[in-house]
Order: C-alpha cells, then structure tokens, then sequence
C-alpha cells in the first residue's frame, strides 16, 4: 500500500471569523476557532510531482498556502486539535475534481477530504458541552467521523469486493409481536396490516422475501411514496369522509378550469395560460433528512424538487423555498437530546438551498421563513420548483414491452438508503445515528449536466425517451417500479454504475444516490441516448428492459433478488383505516375592544422575527440568472421592502408568471379550516399584488403534519383539507399538484412527543398577460393616493398583535366571499396602468403594510384612518385586504371600479416617515426607526 | 453583417443564454461553445470576433473558482485566448468568467470569498472609470445590475494597484468601498479591471442582466437608467 500524504490548506479569516461567531452564539463565548482544509493524496509518493499537484490545484496563496502535513503539533495546553473526515461514499465533489484535474495532469493519485479545528478556550468544557460544540459546529457524524488528533481518512473507493448476497427474511407462520420485530429491526415503517398482508402474500407463494423484496415493498407502501394516510379511509363523529387525496382531486376536476393540463398526475402539475406557454410546478419537503444534516438535507431537497419538474418534462426556471425554525436565540441546554441547534439548522438548510440553486442556475425568487418553538426538533424545509414544458411532453407515452431502462446521471453508491421509510418515521435522539445512511449529499454540476442532456433529448418534436421519473425515495427501486408499473419489468443490478465496489444487491436497488433519472428508451435510441449522457461526462447505463408480463424482476447476474407481481406491489396494500376527531375552534364574534401603545407595537411587530427582514437570508440565493426575474424577493430601489408575489418573465416575451405563497401555522392552531381559507388567500392576494390575473391561477399545496395516527392530529388535518376545496372553488384556483409530509414529529428521552403546528403552504402560479405591467411593493412617488381595498374587521385570533402583546383573544380571519371579485377588478386596473404600486395586508396587519411600503420606497405616508377602533384597524389580520398606489388622475377611475370596497386612507410624501392620524390621536415613526426595526433582529 | 460572437462555457456555467442575449440585444450575432466540445467546434471560437466568457460554477468550483476552468482552457485551447487578444479580439469574462481570466494570468490580482464568507446577490452601481478599456471608454452613465457570488474580493499587490491605476485599467468601481455598495469587499471598491491592451475586461457584477428596461423597472427610478446595453453595444462596435 502506498503512503498518504497529508496537505493542509489554512481556511480563510472569513471562515474563522464564521465559526467562532457561530461558537459563542451557541453559547461558548470563550471559543475561538481556526479551520484548515485537509487533502488526503494516496497513489503518489513523488514528492516533486506532489509539490507541483499543490501549486496547480490546491495552493490558494495569498489566501491559503498549502503544505504537507508532518504529523507533528505544537500541543499547547489550552487549544484542542480536532480533525474532521468526510466518511468513504459521501458524495464529495472536492475530492472527485481533485483526482479528476490530477489524473488529467498526469499525476494519478485518489483523494479524500477533511477539515482540521484548533479550538481554544473550550479546555474547561464539559464532556458534554464539548460533544455539543463538535456535533453543531465541527462535525456531523451523520457524514463525517471526527477524532482529537489525526483522523483516519475516507476513501471513496472502498476496498470491498463485489457481493451478490441475497438475504432471506422468514416472515412466513409469524405472529404479530415477531412481524413487529422484524417491521422494526429492518426499519420498514409499516402498519400492522401490512406486515400481516406481506407475511400473508408469501406464505401463498410458498417462500420468504429477500431482504431487497421486503425493502422494495417498504419504499413503495410509505407513506412518503404511496400517500397512504391521504388515501386513508378516515372515519368521523360526522361519518366517513372521502379520502383527502380524492377531495382535492375531485375539486379541481369538478371546476374544469380550461387552463389545467395535468394535476396531481406524474412528478408536477402543469397548466397552459393564454400565452400557450405550459409550466409544470411541484413542491416537495425535505424535513426530516434537514434535521439530522440541515445542509445535505435541503441540498438534495431542492435537487430532487428540480429532478421532478425535469421528468415533466420541463426546464427549470424558478425555485421557491419555505422554511421553518425554532427560535434562532435558544439556551442549548433547554433542547432535547440528538437535536442539533435551531440556529444550526438555519444556517446549514440556507447554505443548502443557496448552494443547489445557484450553482444550478435557477433563479431562488419566492419563499417565506417562519420561527416557532414548535419547529425546533423538526424544521421544515419546502422546496418548490418552475418549468417550462418542453416540445416533446406531447409524444410521451407509458414505456412499451420491449424498451429498455436506461438511468443517467450520477453513479450509484451507498449513500440515502431508506430514505421513504426513514421520512415516514417519528425521529427520537438516535435518528441521527440511525438514518445516516439515508442522508446525502447534493452534487448540482452533476444535475445541471442531467438537466441540459434530457432538454436535449426531449425538447424536440420527437423525443429520443418515450418516458421518465428521478430518481429519488426508494432510489432504483421507486422509480423503476413505479415506470413499469403497468408493463413489467427485468433488471440486472450488476449493470448499474457504481461509485465504488462494495453494495449488496439490495443497496444497489434502494440507494438514493443523488442527481439520477431513468428513463424508458426505445432499443434503437439507446445506442444514441448513452453516447449524448457520457459526452456530457455522465454515467449512463442500460440496466434492463419493460417487459410486457407484469412482474417486477431484478437479478444480480443469475442470482434473483426481487420477483413480485406489480399488480400486488401497487395495489396490494390494504386501505389504510383511520379516525379522526374533528376541532371545534371558538368563532364567537369579538366584542373586545383592544388597547395598546401603537408606537411600540408596530415597532415590535416589525422586529418579529416572522415579520422582520429576511435579507440575510435572500441575498445569499441567487435571484436574477436566466435575467427573467421582474418584482425581486426585495423591492424598491434600495432594496428595502418586501415582496409579495415575485414576477419571472424572459426578456425575450411579453407575458410571464407570478409566484405568491401563503404560510401560516398560527392560525392552524386554533382554527385549522379558517387557516386553509387564509393562506389561500394570502397566496392569491400575493400573485394579485404583483399584477398577475388571479382568474388564471393554479394552487400547490403542501401540508406539514404530525402523526396522523392521532385522532386529533388527523382531525385538524381533515379540517384544513375541507377549507383547502372551498377555497380552491372560492377563489377559481384548482390545486394541480400537492404533497404530503406526515410524521413530523419528535419523541424525547422524556418520552414525551413534540409534534410541530399544522403547517399549510399555498403556492399560487399565476399568470401576467404584460409583464411590464407587473407592481411591485415599494411606494413609486410622493404626492400619490393611497387605497385600501376590502373591509377590515376585528379578527385577532393567532395574530401577531397577540403574539408581541402577549393576548391570546380573538377569532381566526373568517373567510371573504367578496374578495375574488374584487382581486379581479384590483387585476383590471393593474392592467389599464392605473396602480403604481400595491402590497397586500398580512400579518401584524395595515400598520406593518404602510410601513413596509414607505421602506421600499424610500418614501413617507401621511394616512388618516377614521374607525373608532383604532386596534383592529391598524393590527387585525382580516383576509382580502390590499393597498394600492395611485396617481390623483387614477383615483376616480379606481373608486368608480372598485365601489364601496375601496378606501382613500392618505397620500404618499417625500419625508421618509409614517404618520398615522386616527379619533384616537396622531402616531409618527420616521423612516429611520421602521427600518431600524424591521432590520434589526435579523441582520 | 453581425459580428460573430462567442460564449465560452464550461461544465457548471450557467449565465450562458444571458450573455448570448445582451450580445444579441447589442447586435452581435451569438453561439455558445463548451469546452466539452472542443477540440470539435474550436473553428467557431476562431472566427469569433469577440469572446465573453459566462459565469455560473464550472465544475462545480471545487478547486476554488475558475480554477479547472482556466486548466481545462489551457488543456484543450492551448494559447488560443492569448493568440486571439494579440489580434485584436475583445474578451470579456464576467463573474466566473472574470474568476477564470484571473486564474489563466490574463487579467492581474486575485478574487477572494467575500468579506462575509458567502454568497451574495444583490443589485450594486457601477460606476465606469477606464477610458483605455474598449468595453467601458465613453461610457460615463452609472450601470446598474446585480452581482451574484461567493468569491468576488478583489486583491492585488499594492504595485499592481499602482499599475491599474496609472495605466487606467480600474474599468468599474461600486458606488463606496463600503458594505453593501460593495458587496464583497473589494480593494479600492474594484468591481472589473482590464489587461494592458484593453481589451480583456473581467468583471464581477452581471452586466447581462440588465439589457432591457424590463429588468431594472422595479430599481431605477426613471425607465432605461443604469442600462448596461451600452457596455455590450462598445463591445460590438469596436469589432464591426
């Protein structure tokens, strides 16, 4: 074996200054830390050829100077040396571009990755304290080992050898306790039914299931990939219910809005506005994984989002993100044990999402982030995607017998094995440790090549594939099963391309490796379909055919390892049966009137961490590549205000689309159904704002739930997704695609669980006929009118108002049956030209709009309010409410349109400051103080 | 006849079709080349009369950025960049492309993480101030647009500082040296520089997304301000 040699690379100060900030807002003032890069060379002993490989591809001079490593540390009494190494089969693009460059120059060497930490003032720590520093800060062991000292490194290609060992898993003659031992060693998170239903199935073919066979059904019957709780029979105190995937599905059937093309049908939805021009759009979450490596978990969260639109088939033109946290100031011994820190998570899901999107280049344009104590053991990551159909979507077809599957793109490893199981699952402190190996890590080159290969296959009149699905939870076994789904399928595992030797067959067959597409390809277009994949430098490989005899067949070589029938893998799992008991939220009218300081509590509204700038987080997602985005996540010339909906439109078009988002789980606790109304509508009021047509919009909808397996959990589920059809009828909105992420829930060494808040996100696509006609947030010009549309009304309930005052009254926002006709009016005259600038009321109410309005612009507001009630006209959260800008010549023309439903509330003036006069007296801020305010908390 | 014009891309670039746009929308007429296609489609890049070489990732940036870029250009291309620069070519490397001229020595100093260790995007005002570089002489109109990068700091040796400065080749400096008018913290406020011939310009900030009016309503106050149609337009007429 040959030596390896060691270089270290001294981090930039950028990095130092990050960690060390980072260690005492952990809570480790003393903590200082200086980080190096570690390259691990093993191949080369040359050191003249060594020194030169530095200089060319890792010398970074004057920033790092790289050196070989002696092996001897100064040890000094007070500084901990740590060394990190990334664990063998984790992707690791460094490493791969290290022995890629070096094998190009000659020099054939393999490389492994890791980081050295010299830590000082952490001497005095406890054990435990300095585990926590290490496990938030330093390494994730999920990924990476660590040691005090040199650690061992991690070479990607294992030294295993090839295996075709087939497990036997006895189910066959099994009671219940012993098929729950066996549900639970291999980690398949299936109900009892279905174990009973698998043992039952066997026992009638006369066998035992292979391990792959046991894996395979897992994956396919999760509840991630088969939807089992949403397809659930659920019973009420008012009778059964239809299942919820069908009432959504139904709805938008019933409303045969002419613009749907395909809903909840294949990885998107897809809707055709006027402009003939087909969008394809998804959402997905990805909390579970983001919880145990917040950086690799909305990394790949965002990839497989991307890889859904992709399959539609569409290019990819826009990304969302909605994110969830506990609170970013937490006492780290106040959180459970195995959590990471929510400010961790934070800053790892934002570098995850931030580093998918813009080195795939896809403009990040819309999202929203909320703080809840209730997300600090689960956070949620959703990550939403836009495309545009390609030409080739029409000639798609299912695959015929006879094509042969061919996957493209990354090479498969061990990396993200059970990630369906592993979602469907309450995590505990050992999740971490346990689903290792369902956590991966993104390559984005690798996908943005993916990317570019199927536009060039499929976006042609004749498409080069007749079908095709990513690659994600379940991996091979997903994705293929659900291809040949009606055909059939015959699969030889050792065709697959592996990153290294070493997988058993049915790691091959469940490893989610990432950045993966199969594909249905005609015999006669393989031979073409691979040469354009590996031109592009991608592993490409025929791995089977579609076979016409419905089973499902995979062999290793000779060795069989999966037979099953499709017809028993798709539709041989029993119906899941549930209950549920329905909330009784308190609608009594309010007859309380509020009083508060109004200064201070518009100022505290705006310092809310849900309501604050989201800058530092905006700024580090690219937004503007493709040169399509027209209203930017920030608006006004500073950048200074906040966006509702955001506009993309390609500077070659007329016309474009609006993105609008509705979030918000305060209301869902205390009244789930009003809260589907709500952020329906605050999605459609978001997409109206910008200037988009809200009679040409289609919803997503994603829920974030609990353990449906409570009664009351699924109660308030039950409730949502009512309020979600009526809304969808309400507003002539169909929902055309959705998902569902159940589970989201954490049971403590306490034993007791932590469930998060309902969460309901609405995305609303929309579409804008002319996009120079969009509008943006931040007020245009002094000397212009201001009008509130829609009727305000006391409506407290899970507002922000109580949650800065500390009032728990009220009722949640009811629903308003007068505002989609009035958004359509707001639409008309957007599109006359007669709306300078427009943003919708939300959260913390009018007052926080004026002043978000002023800030973008730069500019001052003189409004009068004359309602007695002066609370709940500056702070209630009633729905339908949007202020428009207008030019004194508009007003008229605005007022006669727009009826009693439309306000004159004041003028915009040049003085940067708010002054809100009411019957109550006259309340000023200058600009200064707004922003002070609202930047505070979060920069 | 429009001038031909190149876009030299790499496995991760991904501002390409920008580009491609801007030199359309200035009248040139525009192809991209990727490295993988070389040396197959290396007759296009000859002939190209100007060269802009886009930003985005390539290869994923893993080496530090543009580093593989500038490798694989020297492998596969040779002395082609540097033959067509003695003959008269404008080049202009934007971000990544500006990262990768620096790294093959065309262009001088260093671009660094930025000054708070991540990525950022946001609009910035460019103020142009070479009359030497062929993109950027005349122009006397702040450009707006925004820049989009994790590694944008640009260093150099206070002797090379003399030299751009003496020979005019600072091309555009953000509006202060401070946070956030410069985003990254770059000396002296340098957003692009120029070699000595004045005709390579690498540059930061993203030029290409702002060529309509469309793409800067929401930040100018006034239709068509800060456009940087007229940077793309110098480009095009030098070569006509």
């Amino acid at each position: 074996m040959s030596d390896i040699a060691k270089v270290i690379k001294p981090a930039g100060t950028h990095r130092n200054r990050a960690l060390t900030r980072q260690a005492h807002q952990l809570g480790f003032p003393d903590v200082s830390i200086t980080a190096s890069e570690i390259y691990f060379l093993r191949g080369n002993t040359d050191l003249a050829k060594l020194h030169d490989l530095m200089a060319r591809l890792i010398d970074d001079a004057p920033a790092g100077s790289a050196r070989l490593d002696s092996g001897q540390n100064a040890s000094h009494p007070d500084r901990l040396t740590i060394e990190v190494a990334r664990r063998a089969g984790v992707t690791d693009r460094v490493a791969v571009q290290l022995t890629e460059s070096a094998a190009r120059g000659g020099m054939p060497i393999e490389a492994a990755t890791g980081s050295r930490f010299e830590v000082t003032g952490a001497g005095g720590l406890p054990e435990k304290d300095l585990h926590f520093l290490v496990h938030n800060l330093l390494c994730n062991p999920v990924i990476e080992t660590w040691s005090f000292g040199p650690v061992a490194p991690g070479f990607a290609r294992g030294d295993g050898t090839e295996s075709a060992e087939v497990a036997i898993i006895p189910v066959r003659g099994l009671g219940p306790d012993a098929l729950a031992r066996v549900n639970a060693d291999r980690a398949l998170a299936l109900d009892p039914e279905e174990m009973t239903v698998v043992a039952k199935w066997f026992e009638e073919a006369g066998r035992d299931p292979t391990d792959a066979e046991l894996e395979t059904i897992a994956q396919t019957w999760s509840d991630h990939c088969s939807h089992k709780s949403f397809g659930a029979r659920i019973e009420t105190s008012e009778g059964e219910v239809t299942p919820l995937l069908r009432q959504l599905r139904e709805t938008t059937k019933e409303m045969a809005a002419p613009f749907v093309v395909s809903a909840f049908d294949g990885n998107a939805g897809i809707v055709s506005f006027a402009d003939g021009i087909r969008l394809a759009i998804k959402a997905e979450t990805h909390n579970h994984p983001s919880a145990i490596e917040p950086f690799g978990g909305a990394n790949t969260g965002v990839g497989g989002v991307i890889r859904d639109v992709i399959a539609a088939p569409a290019r990819p033109v826009a990304l969302t993100d909605i994110l969830c946290f506990g609170p970013r100031y937490l006492d780290h011994h106040e959180l459970p044990a195995g959590v990471l820190h929510p400010a961790i998570i934070e800053e790892g899901v934002v570098e995850g999402v931030a580093d998918y999107g813009n080195k795939m280049g896809i403009p990040t344009v819309a999202g929203a982030v909320l703080y809840d104590p209730g997300y600090t053991a689960n956070p949620l990551v959703f990550c939403g995607c836009v495309g545009e159909v390609l030409q080739g979507y029409d000639k798609l077809t299912a695959p015929q017998p006879g094509d042969r599957i061919v996957v493209v793109g990354g090479a498969t490893g061990r990396d993200g094995i059970r990630g369906a199981t592993f979602s469907s699952m309450t995590m505990d402190a050992t999740t971490g440790e346990v689903a290792g190996a369902s956590v991966q890590i993104g390559d984005p080159i690798i996908e943005r090549l993916v990317t570019d290969l199927l536009i060039e296959l499929l976006d042609r009149p004749d498409p080069l594939v007749r079908a095709l699905t990513d690659c994600g939870a379940g991996g091979l076994s997903s994705a293929v099963g659900e291809l040949g789904e009606t055909t059939g399928v015959s699969v030889d595992l050792t065709a697959v391309e592996r990153k290294y030797a070493g997988l058993q067959p049915w790691e091959v067959w469940l490893s989610e490796a990432q950045e993966r597409m199969v594909l249905a390809v005609a015999p006669d277009r393989v031979a073409n379909v691979l040469a354009r994949a590996r031109h592009l430098g991608l592993s490409a490989c025929d791995i089977g055919e579609f076979t016409g005899d419905q089973r499902l067949l995979v062999r290793h070589g000779e060795k069989k390892v999966v037979d099953l029938p499709m017809p028993f893998l798709h539709k041989g799992r029993p119906v899941r049966q549930l209950h549920a008991v329905l909330p009784s939220p308190d609608r009594t009218p309010d007859t309380q009137v509020r009083r508060t300081d109004v200064h201070k509590t518009l100022l505290a509204l705006l310092s809310h961490p849900n309501i604050a700038s989201k800058e530092s987080i905006i700024h580090r997602y690219d937004h503007e590549v493709l040169g399509a985005t027209v209203v930017r996540p920030m608006a006004g010339p500073r950048q200074s205000g906040p966006s509702d909906g955001t506009v993309v439109a390609p500077p070659q078009r007329s016309s474009g689309f609006a993105l609008g988002i509705g979030v918000n789980a305060r209301y869902g606790l205390y009244d789930p159904e009003r809260m589907a109304h709500a952020v329906v509508d605050e999605a459609m009021r978001n997409i109206t704002a910008a200037g988009a047509d809200p009679a040409q919009a289609a919803l997503l909808d994603n829920f974030s739930w609990g353990d449906p397996r409570r009664p009351e959990t699924l109660g308030d589920l039950v409730a949502t997704v009512r309020g979600c059809c009526d809304a969808a009828r309400h507003y002539g909105a169909p929902f055309v695609s959705g998902k569902d992420s159940l589970n989201n829930e954490y049971a403590a060494s306490d034993g007791k669980r932590r469930s998060i808040p309902p969460t309901l996100v609405i995305t609303a696509l929309a579409h804008l006929p002319q996009a120079d006609r969009a509008i943006g947030t931040a007020l245009r010009q002094p000397g212009n009118l201001l009008v509130l549309t829609g009727r305000t009304t006391r409506e407290f309930g899970g507002s922000h108002f109580n949650l800065v005052t500390g009032e728990e009254s009220g009722t949640v926002p009811a629903p308003d049956l007068t505002a989609p006709a009035r958004y359509r009016s707001i639409h008309q005259l957007m599109h006359e030209g007669l709306v300078a600038s427009a943003h919708d009321v939300s959260e913390g109410g009018l007052a926080v709009t004026l002043a978000e309005m002023a800030m973008g612009g730069n500019l001052g507001i003189d409004a009068k309010l004359d309602d007695a009630d002066e609370c709940t006209a500056l702070f209630s959260e009633s729905l339908g409410r949007i202020v428009l800008e207008v030019g004194e010549a508009n007003l008229p023309a605005l007022l006669e349109a727009m009826g009693d439903e439309a306000k004159t509330i004041g003028t915009t003036i040049s003085e940067y400051a708010l002054r809100i006069t009411t019957p109550a007296g006259t309340h000023t801020w200058s600009g200064h103080d707004l922003e002070k305010a609202w930047r505070g908390a979060l920069s | 006849m429009k001038p031909p014009a190149v876009v030299l891309t790499a496995p991760g670039t991904n501002r390409q079709a920008d580009a491609a746009f801007a030199l359309e929308q200035a009248g040139a007429s525009a192809v991209c080349v990727d490295l993988l296609d070389l040396p197959e489609r290396r007759a296009e890049i000859d002939r190209a009369k100007l060269i802009v070489i886009a930003g985005g990732f390539s290869y994923g940036d893993a080496l530090g950025s543009g580093r593989v870029f500038a490798l694989e250009a020297e492998r596969l291309l040779g002395d082609l960049l540097a033959e067509k620069i003695s003959a008269g070519t404008p080049v202009l490397g934007v971000c990544n492309g500006f990262q990768m001229l620096v790294r093959s020595g065309l262009l001088p100093g260093s671009l660094q993480h930025n000054e708070r260790g991540h990525f950022e995007c946001r609009w910035v005002v460019l103020q142009p101030s070479s009359r030497h570089c062929v993109w950027t002489r005349d122009l006397t109109d702040p450009i707006r647009c925004p820049v989009a990068h994790g590694e944008g700091r640009y260093t150099c040796t206070p002797s090379e500082l003399a030299t751009l400065r003496a020979e005019d080749r600072v091309a555009f400096r953000y509006e202060t040296k401070s946070y956030p008018a410069n985003p990254n913290g770059s000396v002296d406020a340098i957003a692009g520089v120029c070699d000595a011939t004045g005709l390579v310009l690498g540059m930061m900030p993203h030029p290409e997304n702002h060529v309509t009016p469309r793409q800067g309503r929401a930040i100018v106050t006034k239709s068509g301000l800060g456009s940087a149609l007229p940077l793309f337009r110098n480009g095009v007429n030098a070569v006509r």
